[in-house]
């Protein structure tokens, strides 16, 4: 659509004099008249306001309505073009069809088949399995031989399919505001080179994210070696820092640390949402939920201690949880670490009020050498990073439950350093040409370092990158990045098990990879990213038969082996007397608020924004959908006087922002939590515009936390899209947890502590007089062959939302924007629930997935007056869409309220792009009818067909449903209850399995595993 | 067959209030109320009336047709409150409907003969309110053009309704009932189309009135004819009565929403549509009478007659409140006593004493009351606060019950846009549009009856 892309450009002429103000934008729009596209416009103001959330209305407005969506102009644009048609009543244009000349090895229409390949997030790769069906990929699985996946996957790469497919990709080159051409790329590229050559590269920067990939590194290196002037810089805006510099701060060096949950008992965590955040997090959620199986009495499980200020999904997760502001985790680490024995200096504070909690846990800790584990988030500040260093070799962690290893970067550097050097060097005139490979700076990078501005200073500015983001807009040359599903690279998982990339499909615009730049940086134009990568290992390898070994490593999806060894570290000698740099903020006076900077849960550091699965997922503990907010505890709401949804003026350090507030049941009080990556400018037609940009706050010093917050109310309110209040605001203005209550009262979270489950392991069972099944005048029927059933270990259930966007792409589940949500319209076919139990401040949060129960009894099938929802001979409760008219009285009958309505055409019929996405296996609702959970139909019937071919039953595992197979802590369970052999039917003979409302006699096939936890005794009795 | 001559005077007279004023012959009787159709012309009133009604009229295609174009998502609808507006404002006309067809046939049975002059507008009431119900259901489907797969027919796809579902009884009930009072109506009404085919002057009028009166001439060999066929469909009419709401009550009944599965529902449905249909007399009644002077044939023994039958209908539902809540807290049952607490304090409950307010504490206190009764202006404000508690009572069943159910994840508060009043407003200017042109085009009181009624006053008298 060159037409629409252009438009959406900015004008050449604007380039250099952005940032403008308001005044300036209006007159540049006037003089400009008929060329601007009027988004643009909105978006200076906003610029120039600096605070772009409000500009939605309170009420129920939404994205689409606010103007022409690209659903809408695709529509519009396509009835035009039907109605041309209709003028002209031409033939149908000729289109020939070429069969397969040789017909593709494997490719059986109808028959995905899956390939192996890898995604990175922040640098660390994540192995994968792909489902192609007929060279569409449409579904991304864990790759089970991968360390760092098992099989799972998170919900980042469960949603990056939709990515690959987005419309609003940035499809063609882009130079100065217009198409441009590849071609005329490489002229550019080859006189600028030409020019560097002359001056050894004195004036070419690269900026690169972070970089495990052996290739990329070869090649800059050898790009460096062309033109040894030249310098790469790297910048991750929610990079690693404080975990490289805490390593150097204990050893001296860059290390990588890699935990061995499967061997801790106890658990300390400092601020770290391992289970849900950061490289190797799949991986560890699997090993934490290991030690957490209790089958019986006899079953011990890990211990964790969570401090942290905001409630994460780790925390919801942890036996014992201090709240505390997000600065004075450095107090408590040094406090833990003092009492353990590791030598600090003079400059500590002595302890705090925490500290029965805290000796119980030096205790718990002191008890288990060997076999405990302390971690600190990459959030908190070096000191704490090699605190829990210390502590670890303190407690003998190091080697059993701690290894390190070399680091998995391929250049380890202090980021933050190198972009403040890169920004010093463009300030002083020295950078002629800058390279971005990916990454956002002028919209991520600290906002002292005024990033966009000093970018300008740049003669010669190229971006690579997904989409025309903020930083395309100031660059010359803008080159659509591959999609990693079309390009060829490789890169390290956090135990450095190199993946081999490999492209599911070729790119659908003209995208090129990182490789193909520097490649033509080099001066090596033709050059492939297939060649680049497969030349730079057999190089490297120098085997004999490298192509056999080459077929090898991508059919696995990795090298084998190629784990980085173990490293012998030790601590520093000095590291004591560095310790007494306490940080400033550390004794700071407990009046003032703090403002903490958190990546945000779904769409991380703002790259994801476009992505309407992950924006729609709700966040984990807030169900946000859609927005960020300033999440506040329920003591500091009421300090301050505010609300949910009440807008308040966020004041720090001389810069503004507004955000709605949203009350969080657990975190700190005196502390107030953004999230970033909202408030993007140019993200696309869904992430532009929503939420509060929290990076305009965020300077280079504090980059994660800081005291000093002023936050005023404006008396305006916003709406935010929540899909569970658990808060019910009565006529009083007080907080209730009523739904909490409720669901207590219920029952439908049943939850002991190991010592309870030890004294009563029956204590999830249903009371007598509910076990006993209501009389009925019928006869059960009997299941011959499969019944179907799943079961839900509420003890292994992090909540991280992993099976909520698997379930989306397998079921091609629409996404309904963030006014059909606030209106309670959400698709989603599964949701994890949230319930808080216990003191207001410092509750015990739990967890719920919840999906249709495929009750025996189903109460939605004797109300439908069609027989569109139907029990099948295995058991499922079916929904035939095509016969469904859409009483919608099945939901209502429903009582976990499982069912979704199409109240609107929401599943896209008319992107073309999207066709791509979609499971070729699953039917694309219309408008007008009921969906919920199916079990994944499709899959079982797959399954079933290939083990009816070879005339055998399916075995038990053979299925897994989309949810099952995403959860990384493997707590969905899915087989055949027929079979007292299976897995899940196995789990339910256990004494914690319970059904959810069996009082109803509804006779539910979801069952769940009560959550047993394991508080300290010495803490809670 | 009843003989009418052995007819006591204590029926016709009560409280020395006459069912029909002194003084009026067959032919006094049949100049006033036919002059309203033939000879008094097109009153200015009537013109504004009908344009209002018109007006919410248009709203409600405007409405019907940007609901066909987008889809029910224009509505407040959504998980968990699945039904909303539609299904409240259904139940509420369906009720209203009651009255016409208690009037015209439960009471015929019984041989009450103040029902003679309300009988035919009332009747025409309930024909119109069925039509303004049947919209809900049809419109608030997701996909109402596949309205007909909830009917029994033989098709090639093989498929069938489900019966074990309320909404297909639902079909039948409403089918069977809209089918029954419109040929009920009609066949009240050949008599009256006759006499007026006999006198009117336009030609057009003549022929039109003369095909719909289908030859009637009057011979005792038609009369009765009529009369066993009005007994008979009499006959049919009354359990009608009783079982459509009672059938409407079972879509919630049926279901295991705690607030709607209720063992007490059918009758105090039914008491609730009585109820809320002679409210719905009364409203049309009292401008009636005045406006075309008819406080002759409907005299305030008419008014006093209808409001006792408010108070006695009012107290059955308000026996049904008592037991529904005493049942939500004596049956133990921890989700029952959930829902009534959240009705009575939860966020619905300014909702909750409004409607006790509106159904209980202002009409039963004031109905029994003489002087009230016999009040036209109190009357027709009370009409209205009934009616208004009766819509109250279908919003509390359908929203508070589904608001917050089993699991409180899953608990949501419904709120109507702009399109669900738009299209309730649009029934009511449906059936505003339809009663004005019923009471200019056809006889508003049985001229027939009405004579009947002179012939046995004038006997009672002699």
């Amino acid at each position: 659509m060159p037409s629409l892309r252009s438009n959406n450009s900015p004008k050449a002429s604007r380039l250099p004099q952005r940032p403008l103000d308001l005044a300036a934008a209006r007159q540049g729009n006037q003089t400009e008249a008929g060329r601007h596209f009027w988004r643009s416009l909105e978006q200076l103001a906003a610029e120039a306001n600096a605070s772009n959330l409000l500009s939605n209305e309170p009420s129920h407005s939404s994205a689409s309505e606010s103007g022409v969506s690209r659903r809408d102009l695709l529509r519009l644009m396509g009835a035009s073009a039907a109605f041309a048609g209709l003028t002209a009543c031409t033939k149908l244009p000729r289109e020939k069809i070429v069969p397969y000349v040789n017909a593709p090895e494997d490719l059986v229409p109808g028959q995905p088949l899956f390939y192996a390949t890898a995604m990175t997030l922040g640098g660390y790769a994540t192995g994968l399995l792909v489902e192609s069906h007929m060279g569409r990929p449409t579904k991304v699985e864990g790759n089970p031989d991968h360390p760092a996946s098992l099989g799972a996957t998170d919900l980042f790469a469960q949603a990056s399919v939709l990515t690959l497919y987005d419309p609003d990709r940035s499809k063609v080159v882009i130079y100065d505001g217009r198409i441009g051409a590849w071609s005329s790329f490489l002229t550019a590229m080859t006189s600028a080179r030409a020019a560097q050559a002359a001056s050894r590269g004195v004036g070419l920067r690269i900026l690169t994210p972070t970089v495990t990939s052996p290739t990329l590194a070869d090649q800059l290196q050898r790009l460096l070696a062309q033109y040894p002037e030249a310098r790469w810089h790297q910048y991750e805006p929610c990079g690693r820092d404080n975990a490289r510099e805490g390593a150097r701060l204990a050893f001296g060096e860059y290390v990588n640390t890699i935990y061995r949950f499967d061997r801790a008992a106890v658990v300390l965590s400092l601020d770290a949402d391992f289970l849900c955040q950061g490289p190797g997090s799949v991986r560890y959620a699997r090993d934490f939920a290991d030690r957490r199986a209790v089958t019986g009495p006899q079953s011990e499980m890990n211990r964790l201690y969570v401090v942290e200020c905001a409630l994460s999904s780790t925390g919801v997760v942890a036996d014992h949880r201090l709240p505390v502001r997000a600065g004075e985790v450095v107090q408590i680490a040094q406090d833990v670490a003092s009492r353990l024995g590791v030598k600090l200096g003079e400059g500590r504070s002595e302890s705090s009020n925490a500290s029965r909690w805290i000796q119980a846990l030096v205790r718990d800790l002191q008890q288990h050498r060997g076999s405990s584990l302390v971690l600190a988030g990459e959030q908190q500040p070096p000191l704490v990073h090699a605190l829990a260093h210390a502590m670890n070799h303190v407690l003998g962690n190091v080697g059993s439950t701690v290894i390190y290893t070399y680091p998995v970067e391929a250049h380890p550097v202090n980021q933050l350093q190198s972009l403040k050097e890169l920004v010093a060097d463009i300030q002083s005139g020295r950078v002629e040409m800058i390279v971005i490979l990916g990454g956002n700076p002028v919209y991520d990078a600290p906002v002292d370092l005024n990033f966009g501005q000093t970018l300008l200073k740049v003669p010669l500015r190229v971006h690579l990158g997904l989409y025309e983001d903020e930083t395309a807009e100031l660059c010359h040359w803008h080159v659509p990045q591959a999609h990693y599903l079309e390009s060829w690279s490789d890169a390290r998982a956090y135990d450095g098990t190199i993946s081999i990339i490999q492209p599911l499909i070729s790119p659908l615009y003209e995208g090129k990879t990182a490789h193909e730049l520097l490649a033509v940086l080099m001066g090596q134009e033709g050059a492939t990213p297939h060649d680049i990568v497969h030349d730079y290992w057999k190089e490297r390898t120098r085997s004999e038969n490298f192509d056999a070994t080459w077929e090898t490593w991508l059919n696995n999806g990795f090298i084998p082996n190629s784990a980085l060894p173990a490293k012998a570290v030790t601590l520093q000698a000095g590291f004591a007397a560095r310790l007494q740099v306490s940080p400033p903020q550390a004794g700071g006076g407990s009046e003032e608020l703090e403002i903490v900077f958190r990546p945000d849960p779904t769409v991380w550091d703002g790259s994801f924004a476009n992505n309407g699965w992950l924006q729609e997922v709700p966040k984990p503990i807030t169900k946000l959908t859609w927005d960020n907010a300033a999440l506040i505890s329920i003591a500091t709401a009421e300090r301050l006087g505010v609300t949910n949804q009440d807008v308040v003026r966020l004041t720090w350090r001389g810069r503004q922002v507004q955000a709605p507030v949203w009350i969080m049941p657990g975190h700190a009080d005196g502390s107030v939590t953004v999230h970033l990556g909202y408030g993007r400018r140019r993200a696309g037609s869904l992430g532009t515009g929503l939420g509060f940009n929290a990076y305009l706050l965020r300077p280079s010093d504090q980059l994660w936390s800081g005291l000093g917050l002023q936050v005023e109310k404006t008396g305006e309110s916003y709406l935010l899209a929540n899909t569970q209040s658990q808060f019910i605001i009565n006529a009083h203005g007080r907080h209730e947890e009523l739904e909490s209550i409720v669901a207590a009262r219920r029952d439908l979270v049943r939850v002991a502590t190991l010592a309870e489950f030890r004294k009563n392991p029956n204590f999830a069972l249903d009371p007598p007089e509910q076990t006993t099944r209501a009389p009925s005048l019928y006869p059960n029927f009997q299941y011959e062959g499969y019944s179907w059933g799943m079961l839900i270990d509420l003890n292994r259930c992090v909540g991280c939302n992993a099976c909520v966007v698997a379930c989306q792409a397998e079921n091609n589940v629409a996404v309904v924007g963030k006014d059909q949500v606030s209106r309670g319209r959400i698709m989603h076919w599964i949701r994890i629930d949230t319930y808080f139990d216990g003191d207001v401040s410092q509750p015990l949060a739990h967890n719920q997935p919840l999906l249709c129960m495929q009750c025996e009894n189903a109460p939605c099938e004797e109300v439908c007056p069609v027989g569109a929802t139907v029990h099948s001979p295995e058991g499922l409760n079916e929904m035939i869409y095509n016969r469904c008219v859409g009483t919608r009285y099945c939901s209502n009958n429903c009582p976990y309220k499982v069912r979704r309505f199409n109240f609107y055409l929401y599943s896209d019929w008319t992107t073309a792009s999207f066709f791509g996405l979609r499971n070729p296996d699953v039917t694309v609702r219309s408008r007008g009818v009921m969906e919920k959970c199916t079990y994944c139909v499709q899959r079982i019937n797959r399954v079933k067909i290939q083990a009816e071919e070879q005339n055998r039953t399916i075995r038990d595992g053979e299925i897994l449903t989309a949810c099952q197979q995403a959860c990384p802590s493997q707590a969905i369970v899915f087989g055949n209850i027929n079979d007292p052999g299976s897995r899940v039917a196995q789990l339910k003979a256990l004494s914690r399995n319970y059904g959810l409302l069996t009082d109803l006699n509804t006779r539910p096939r979801t069952t769940y595993l009560a959550r047993v936890r394991n508080p300290n005794p010495e803490i809670e009795t | 067959m009843a003989s009418p001559g052995k007819e006591k005077p204590e029926v016709v007279f009560d409280h020395g209030v006459p069912v029909l004023a002194p003084g009026h012959s067959y032919g006094s009787v049949t100049d006033k109320i036919s002059a309203i159709v033939l000879t008094r012309g097109t009153r200015r009133g009537w013109w504004i009336g009908l344009a209002i009604s018109l007006f919410f009229l248009m709203l409600f295609n405007l409405s019907a047709g940007y609901l066909l174009a987008k889809g029910v998502g224009i509505w407040g609808i959504k998980i968990p409150v699945a039904w909303g507006f539609a299904i409240v404002n259904f139940v509420w006309w369906i009720g209203i409907g009651h009255a016409g067809t208690l009037i015209s046939a439960f009471l015929l049975l019984m041989r009450q003969r103040w029902r003679t002059s309300i009988n035919r507008f009332a009747e025409a009431m309930t024909i119109f309110a069925v039509i303004c119900a049947a919209q809900f259901p049809l419109f608030h489907m997701g996909r109402p053009w596949l309205f007909y797969w909830l009917i029994p027919y033989p098709d090639t796809m093989g498929t069938w309704p489900q019966f074990r579902s309320p909404l297909v009884w639902d079909v039948f009930a409403v089918s069977t009932y809209a089918t029954v009072s419109v040929l009920f109506w009609f066949v009240g009404l050949i008599p009256d189309l006759a006499t007026l085919r006999d006198r009117a002057r336009h030609w057009f009028a003549k022929r039109a009135y003369g095909v719909l009166a289908m030859g009637w001439r009057g011979s005792a060999m038609h009369w009765k004819r009529y009369e066993m066929a009005s007994l008979l469909l009499a006959g049919l009419a009354t359990p009608l009565v009783v079982s459509v709401h009672t059938v409407v009550s079972f879509d919630f009944t049926i279901a295991i929403v705690p607030g709607w599965h209720s063992t007490i529902f059918p009758p105090y449905f039914v008491a609730g549509a009585i109820y809320s249909g002679f409210a719905m007399v009364l409203t049309l009644a009292i401008p009636l009478r005045h406006y075309y002077h008819l406080e002759d044939f409907v005299t305030s023994r008419h008014l006093d007659n209808m409001a006792k039958m408010l108070l006695a209908t009012g107290l059955i539902v308000a026996y049904g409140y008592m037991m529904e809540t005493f049942m939500a807290f004596y049956g133990g049952n921890q989700y029952d006593k959930f829902m009534m607490l959240n009705r009575m304090t939860g966020p619905y409950a300014p909702v909750y004493w409004a409607l006790i307010a509106c159904n209980i504490a202002i009409p039963l206190t004031l109905l029994w009351s003489a002087r009230i009764r016999r009040n036209v202006k109190a009357l027709f404000v009370l009409s209205l606060i009934v009616q208004t508690g009766m819509w109250l009572e279908r919003f509390i069943i359908v929203v508070t019950s589904l608001h917050r159910d089993f699991v409180p994840s899953a608990w949501g508060m419904y709120y109507p846009t702009k399109w669900d009043l738009a299209f309730f407003t649009g029934t009511i200017g449906l059936f505003f549009t339809l009663f004005y042109l019923f009471i200019r085009y056809l006889p508003m009181i049985s001229i027939f009856e009405m004579r009947e009624l002179v012939h046995k006053t004038e006997e009672a008298t002699v």
